[in-house]
C-alpha cells in the first residue's frame, strides 16, 4: 500500500480530473525528487497533514459503513455456509459450519425454483413492458408535442414517488373482483374481467401491471434525458434526405441512445431481479404460490428463522444479478 | 469493475446543466408545428389512466363506509366529511407515526448530508493512504442487493439490542455507498484551485472543506437530500421487521398493519392513511420536482 502514499494517485474510477490539476502534478514531482532539503520537509508536512485531514473526513463514514454494509455482507457470506437459526442469536457457538448444504438445499427446493420461475417471468414480461412503455412516453414529450410537457412528466413520474403501502391499498380496490374498478369498467363494454389477485394465472399479471405502473417513470425520466443529448441537426439532416419519423427513430435516435438504453436496461433489471414489494404488499406470495419472487421466499426462510437458509439464498440472488448485468454489457456494447 | 462503469453513460457529474426540463424548441424537426393533437389525445388518455388511482384515493378518503362499498363505485363524494381522517388522528395514533417517519427520513437524511460529502470531499480531492481501498470497497457494495446484507443486518441490530428502538431504524442507513459517489462525482467538477487558494490564505484542511468546498455542493447536495429523504419515508420492510411496538412504528408500518388486520374492512380510514403516507412526499416532491428529475436523469437511482 506504499505506493500510493505519493501524489501519483490520479483520481481512481471513471471520471477524468479536472484540467486544472495536471499542470501541477510533474512540478510537484520533480520538487520531491530533486529540489531541496527545506521544500521537500514542508511538503511532507504538508501531504501528513492532507492526510490526517483526509482520514477525519472518512473515519465517521467508514466506521458506519464497515459496520452496517461490509461486516454484513461478509457475515452473511459466513452464515451461508452454516446452519445458522433464528434461535442461534444467543449462542452463537453452537452454529455448525455445513459448507454448501444451504445452496445444494435451495436449489432442490421446489418452492425455491418456482419461486425462480416466476422471478424470470416477472423480469421477462415486466421489463420490456416497462421500457416499451417509457420510451414512447420520452419520446412523445421530447419531440412529438410543445406545449403542457411539464405536466405530463409530472403526472407519469407520481408512482415512482409514492409509498408501495399506499398504492397497495389503492390497487387492491381497482383489483377486487366484483365491484372493483378496472372489473367494473371492463363491465361497461362487455367484458366480464377475472379474479386478478385471485387466480393464479391472473395474478403475475396484475403485479407486472402495476409495477411497470409504478416504474416506468423513472425509465422515462432517464430516456428523456439521453433523447435530449441526441444532436436536432442529425435529425435535420436525415430530414432532408428523405427519412421518415420511424426511420429517424431507428437509425438516428436508438444508435445514440444505447449508452442510456444500456443503463436503464442494468438498473430496471436489478430491480426487477428483487421484486418483493409487490407480492409483499398484495399476494403474500399467493394464490397457489403463483407470485411468490426469489426475494419474497428468502424472506420467509429468514421469517422461519432459518437464517443460514435465507443467506445462501440471497447470494444466490446476487449471482444471478451480476450474471445478467454482464451479459447485458455484453450484448449492448459489443455492436457500438 | 462493472461497479463504477454502471452509471457512466448519463454523464459526469449531476451538473446543473443536464436538465430534461427548459428546452427550447430544439429538434422541432418536420411534422411537428406546435404538437400533433392526436399525440395530446393519447398522452392525456394515459395521464388519466396513470393519475386516476391517486385521485380515486384522495376522493375516497373523504367517502363513508356506505358510499365506498357501493357497487358500482362513485367517483365524486356525495357527502364529503373529514371523520376519517379525525379518525385516524384521534384514534389511531397517526400522529406518533407520523413523527416516527418524519424523525428517521431526518436524521438519516442529515446523516447521509454530512458523512457522505465528507468522503466524497476526501476521495475526490485529497490523498492519502488507504484511499484506493475506500473507494474500491465502497464502490463494490454499489451493486450488492438488500437482501443480501438484510438477515446479519437484523441480527447485529438485534444483538446491540436495538430492536424495537428508533435508533435501530435509522442508524443502518446514516451513510450510503450511493451518497459518497454522488459527492465524490459532483466534487471532481469543482476546481482544484480552491484548494490551493485556500490554504495559501492559510486556511486548515476541515476549514476549506467546511467554508470553501461545501457551500458551492448546493446542488448535488439537494439531490441527495431529497432521494435519501424519499428513500427514508418510503422504507418499508426495514421498520416492518425492527418497529414492534405501536410507538415505533412508521406511517407505511402502520397502514400495512392496518390494512391487512382487523381494520382491513374500514376502507375510508385506509385509503386516509394512505393519502396521509403520500401527501408530504408529493408536497415535497412537487416544490424540488426539477432537481428531483436532475436527480433522477444523472443517477438513474431513486
Amino acid at each position: 500500500m506504499t505506493a500510493q502514499t505519493g501524489t501519483t494517485g490520479s483520481p481512481t474510477g471513471p471520471v477524468t480530473p479536472p484540467p486544472v490539476t495536471a499542470p501541477g502534478r510533474p512540478d510537484d514531482g520533480s520538487s520531491r525528487g530533486a529540489g531541496d532539503g527545506g521544500s521537500r520537509g514542508q511538503a511532507g508536512t504538508a501531504r501528513r497533514r492532507e492526510g490526517r485531514a483526509a482520514w477525519i473526513l472518512a473515519i465517521p463514514f467508514c466506521l458506519l459503513f464497515l459496520a452496517f454494509t461490509a461486516w454484513p455482507v461478509i457475515q452473511s457470506l459466513f452464515m451461508s455456509i452454516t446452519d445458522t437459526k433464528a434461535r442461534d442469536l444467543r449462542h452463537p457457538f453452537s452454529v455448525n459450519v455445513i459448507g454448501l448444504d444451504n445452496f445444494t438445499k435451495a436449489l432442490s427446493d421446489p418452492t425455491f425454483r418456482k419461486a425462480a420461475g416466476n422471478t424470470a417471468y416477472f423480469v421477462l414480461v415486466g421489463m420490456p413492458l416497462t421500457l416499451v412503455v417509457a420510451l414512447a412516453a420520452a419520446v412523445a414529450l421530447d419531440k412529438g408535442i410543445t406545449r403542457f410537457r411539464a405536466i405530463f412528466r409530472l403526472g407519469f413520474y407520481m408512482p415512482v414517488i409514492t409509498s408501495i403501502v399506499a398504492v397497495a391499498v389503492v390497487w387492491r380496490f381497482l383489483l377486487q373482483d366484483p365491484g372493483g374498478l378496472i372489473n367494473t369498467a371492463l363491465g361497461w363494454v362487455g367484458i366480464t374481467g377475472p379474479n386478478w389477485l385471485g387466480d393464479p394465472s391472473w395474478s403475475m399479471p396484475s403485479l407486472i401491471l402495476m409495477a411497470s405502473w409504478r416504474n416506468f417513470g423513472t425509465a422515462m425520466i432517464i430516456f428523456l434525458a439521453g433523447l435530449q443529448a441526441v444532436p436536432a441537426e442529425l435529425h435535420e439532416a436525415a430530414a432532408i434526405d428523405g427519412a421518415g419519423a420511424w426511420k429517424r427513430f431507428r437509425f438516428v435516435t436508438m444508435p445514440l441512445l444505447r449508452p442510456t438504453l444500456l443503463f436503464v436496461m442494468v438498473t430496471t433489471a436489478i430491480g426487477y431481479l428483487q421484486f418483493f414489494e409487490e407480492p409483499f404488499v398484495m399476494t403474500k406470495g399467493g394464490p397457489l404460490n403463483s407470485t411468490i419472487s426469489l426475494s419474497m421466499y428468502t424472506y420467509q426462510q429468514f421469517g422461519f428463522g432459518n437464517y443460514g437458509l435465507a443467506s445462501a439464498m440471497s447470494y444466490l440472488i446476487f449471482v444471478v444479478i451480476a450474471i445478467v448485468t454482464a451479459l447485458q454489457f455484453r450484448l449492448l456494447r459489443e455492436r457500438t | 469493475m462493472s461497479v463504477d462503469t454502471a452509471p457512466r453513460p448519463t454523464g459526469p457529474a449531476p451538473a446543473p446543466k443536464a436538465s430534461p426540463t427548459g428546452r427550447t424548441g430544439s429538434g422541432m424537426v418536420g411534422s411537428s408545428q406546435g404538437g400533433r393533437w392526436w399525440l395530446y389525445l393519447v398522452l392525456t388518455v394515459a395521464l388519466v389512466a396513470v393519475i386516476a388511482p391517486f385521485v380515486w384515493m384522495v376522493l375516497g378518503s373523504f367517502k363513508g363506509e356506505g358510499e365506498l362499498r357501493q357497487v358500482p363505485p362513485t367517483w365524486l363524494p356525495e357527502s364529503a366529511s373529514l371523520d376519517n381522517y379525525t379518525q385516524l388522528f384521534s384514534k389511531l395514533n397517526f400522529g406518533q407515526y407520523f413523527t416516527n417517519s418524519i424523525v428517521v427520513a431526518v436524521v438519516v437524511t442529515a446523516g447521509n448530508l454530512i458523512f457522505c460529502s465528507m468522503l466524497g470531499y476526501a476521495l475526490a480531492m485529497l490523498d492519502f493512504r488507504g484511499k484506493k481501498v475506500i473507494f474500491t470497497a465502497v464502490m463494490g457494495t454499489l451493486m450488492i442487493p438488500g437482501v443480501v446484507t438484510f438477515v446479519p443486518l437484523f441480527v447485529l441490530v438485534a444483538n446491540a439490542g436495538l430492536i424495537d428502538t428508533i435508533p435501530g431504524l435509522f442508524l443502518p442507513f446514516l451513510v450510503s455507498p450511493f451518497g459518497v459517489f454522488l459527492m465524490r462525482q459532483f466534487i471532481l467538477g469543482l476546481p482544484k484551485d480552491l484548494l490551493d487558494a485556500g490554504r495559501v490564505d492559510g486556511a486548515g484542511e476541515l476549514r476549506i472543506f467546511f467554508r470553501i468546498i461545501l457551500p458551492l455542493c448546493g446542488p448535488a447536495l439537494a439531490t441527495l437530500g431529497i432521494l435519501t429523504f424519499l428513500g427514508s419515508w418510503n422504507n418499508f420492510l426495514w421498520p416492518l421487521v425492527v418497529a414492534q411496538s405501536e410507538d415505533r412504528y412508521t406511517l407505511p408500518v402502520a397502514l400495512a398493519l392496518y390494512s391487512t388486520g382487523q381494520n382491513s374492512t374500514n376502507y375510508g380510514l385506509l385509503l386516509a392513511g394512505a393519502t396521509v403516507v403520500i401527501i408530504p412526499i408529493l408536497v415535497v416532491f412537487l416544490i424540488f420536482q426539477k432537481r428531483f428529475i436532475e436527480g433522477i436523469a444523472t443517477t438513474g437511482l431513486k
